[in-house]
């Protein structure tokens, strides 16, 4: 009988006659396949005593028969890390489970040169159930693992690029917003810009700016869509505002300045429209009184938090959708905030937020009862308390959220 | 009361051979510790669990949660040094502390030999990272988040021990890098020090370490092999903790 190993490639196959095959399986005896199998074959005793080990194996490691059987244990074949591993995961889940499959390890051989492997082990029972010992096999995995390290690197070079997206989108994200937002005389303001994804840049915009004397513009706004377009999108509508009122502040002029530039894109791939509220706020009154002259396109309506503690949305949507159409309508709104009143704008992603599962959204009930509810009724008190808001709403916040509060507070500030 | 503190690598499961015999003559406290098994990973937090004061602030936090005193901590492996620091901290909870396979220290240093190298250390966090045993990035919220229901994990390999791989790593580096050889002096109640006979993690010498180093203890070296003697010799673990317990409550 034939007891050299079965190497596949050391012969060109033959033309086999019909009985030829049969008499091959026949001299396939079983303890040729076991010691000359494709894989690593090894039993050991209950306390890893290596008991049993096949020819492949000896010959993977450089070791005799006789320098492992009865001497070494099988952790005691592997790298110091691999047997770190062994004691505390795999002879634990073993023992647990009665086998283990597929675990990568490390053997080192006897001159020192690692082999990755992949091993699995079952332990043996006698009749009576209890333990006798552990089978084992090991897989050469030296291919297997130089595949894993290509898809590792994959992954970390995925992880980079997705780092850089995100810087990116951030930066684009606060070029699209005030650095910081500019505090008028005797008035308290604050903002909050929520982004629902790292990896998108969202369509919401506000702003707060002075144009002459003690007037300020201020407007926020949401473009539809989200990503690169809707970006350059929002650039435009910030930017198209911001001019139109230093030349025209009346709000009805500088929004329907902002459809005709929009509705200009219509035919264009890039189109896309937006809802905004803008406004002028006056000088102030000798008592600080401040009067806000609004116009709004389609925006959900601004709330107002007067200082006795009432809570109320104003009718500040005074147009149609900002972009949609040739030559929209719009009028004008005002508002007289007095000392101690605060004005909310906002986007519409914290009311439409899922709070309830996908069939309630937060809502604007929900909205007044939080800001009537703010510890602090000036613009960053009203902003803290969404904050709060945006916080335990958490992931049900599918969409940006920008937020932004302006409080008359009636005490010039030095 | 008898707390059963888990090592690195795995979780309570660890304790099932020898819980029927403990629990005989004991009340028995099981847990996982944050990140291992099923704990919650909400809990999760990268900077307190890099150290093992954060682990020893949990059993303190625990202890104190579910009113025990007169405590019996049973640590195994770096659970140990978990029940040592703990217990520095608050001795008056405790009445006595079993150390199964403890290290102080298993970095080699001076003339102290813990039996590794910071090499070696980083060998098994590749093993780690090599090794997700069971865990995937889909399941693992459903399997940690859902401690009263154990089948949702069933339809993976491995159903003990399963660990997400980035806490592991953490908590790996806490484990096999620090040196809490400082604190055995400290420790002032009635210890028992549990080691096997060949321990590739703990060798008899640093048992022997911590024995000298605990004035008020006892070192027992169990006819076992490996470096959970509760996993390879249940009954005479259990018997040794049994009549230690006898002794000391």
């Amino acid at each position: 009988m034939n007891s050299k190993p079965v190497r596949m490639n050391s012969k060109p196959v033959r033309q086999q006659t019909a009985d030829t095959p049969f008499a091959a399986i026949l001299e396939d005896n079983i303890d040729d396949l076991y010691d000359n199998a494709p894989c690593g074959n090894l039993s050991t005793l209950l306390d890893g005593t290596v008991a049993k080990i096949n020819a492949t194996l000896l010959q993977w490691l450089g070791y005799t028969r006789d320098e492992v059987v009865g001497i070494r244990r099988f952790a005691d074949l592997l790298t110091v890390g691999g047997k770190l591993y062994h004691e505390t995961h795999y002879a634990p889940l073993l023992a647990l489970q009665g086998e283990i499959a597929g675990i990568a390890l490390e053997l080192r051989a006897k001159d020192g040169s690692r082999l990755p492997v992949l091993v699995s082990s079952t332990v043996k029972t006698g009749g009576d159930g209890e333990p006798q010992l552990i089978r084992t096999v090991v897989f050469d995995a030296r291919d297997r693992r130089a595949y894993e390290l290509e898809l590792l690197r994959a992954r970390q070079a995925a992880e980079q690029d997705r780092e850089r997206l995100q810087n990116l989108v951030s930066a684009l994200q606060a070029s699209l917003l005030p650095h910081s937002l500019p505090t008028p005389p005797a008035m308290t303001t604050a903002a909050h810009y929520h982004m629902a994804s790292p990896d998108q840049v969202g369509g919401d915009f506000y702003d707060l700016y002075p144009l002459d004397g003690d007037r300020w513009g201020f407007f926020l706004g949401d473009v539809c869509g989200k990503g690169v377009e809707a970006a350059a999108v929002t650039a435009l509508a910030r930017y198209t505002l911001r001019a139109a009122s230093v030349y025209d502040a009346d709000p009805v002029a500088v929004i329907s300045n902002l459809n005709t530039v929009l509705y200009q894109e219509y035919r264009t791939s890039g189109h896309r429209y937006c809802t905004v509220v803008f406004g002028v706020l006056s000088s102030p009154a000798a008592d600080g009184t401040r009067t806000a002259h609004i116009a709004g396109g389609g925006h959900p309506a601004a709330l107002l938090t007067r200082s006795d503690g009432g809570t109320s949305y104003q009718d500040t949507t005074t147009g149609p959708i900002v972009g949609i159409l040739p030559a929209a309508a719009f009028t004008a709104t005002s508002l007289t905030l007095h000392p101690g009143d605060t004005l909310l704008l906002y986007s519409d992603g914290i009311i439409e937020a899922r709070s309830g599962g996908p069939e309630t959204m937060f809502g604007q009930d929900a909205l007044r009862e939080a800001v009537s509810t703010a510890a602090t009724a000036n613009a960053p008190g009203v902003i803290a308390a969404l904050i709060s808001v945006l916080a335990d709403l958490g992931d049900s916040v599918d969409d940006d959220v920008a937020l932004m509060a302006l409080g008359v507070s009636g005490v010039q500030q030095p | 009361m008898v707390v059963l503190s888990h090592g690195f690598g795995c979780d309570q499961n660890m304790w099932r051979h020898i819980v029927p015999e403990l629990s005989r003559t004991n009340r028995i406290v099981l847990f996982d510790h944050v990140g291992s098994g099923r704990s919650d990973p909400a809990a999760w937090d990268e900077s307190r669990y890099a150290s093992l004061d954060g682990y020893a602030d949990d059993v303190l936090q625990l202890l104190d949660g579910l009113n025990l005193q007169a405590v019996t901590f049973v640590g195994h492996s770096v659970s140990a040094m978990i029940g040592v620091l703990a217990a520095n901290r608050n001795p008056s909870l405790f009445s006595a502390l079993v150390l199964v396979t403890p290290s102080p220290c298993y970095l080699d240093n001076g003339m102290y030999h813990g039996g590794f190298t910071r090499d070696d250390i980083d060998e098994l966090l590749a093993s780690l990272d090599s090794n997700y045993l069971g865990w995937s990035a889909t399941m693992a919220p459903v399997i940690m988040g859902n401690a009263d229901r154990p089948e949702l994990g069933d339809e993976l390999t491995n159903s003990f021990c399963r660990t997400d791989p980035a806490m592991a790593a953490i908590f790996a580096r806490a484990t096999f890098l620090s040196d809490n050889r400082a604190d055995l002096a400290e420790v002032s109640v009635p210890t028992l020090i549990l080691q096997c006979t060949h321990d590739a993690i703990a060798p008899p010498e640093v048992g022997a370490y911590v024995h000298e180093r605990i004035r008020d203890s006892q070192l027992v070296t169990l006819p076992a092999t490996g470096h959970c003697p509760q996993l390879s010799a249940p009954e005479a673990t259990a018997s040794a903790i049994g009549r230690f317990l006898a002794r000391s409550t």
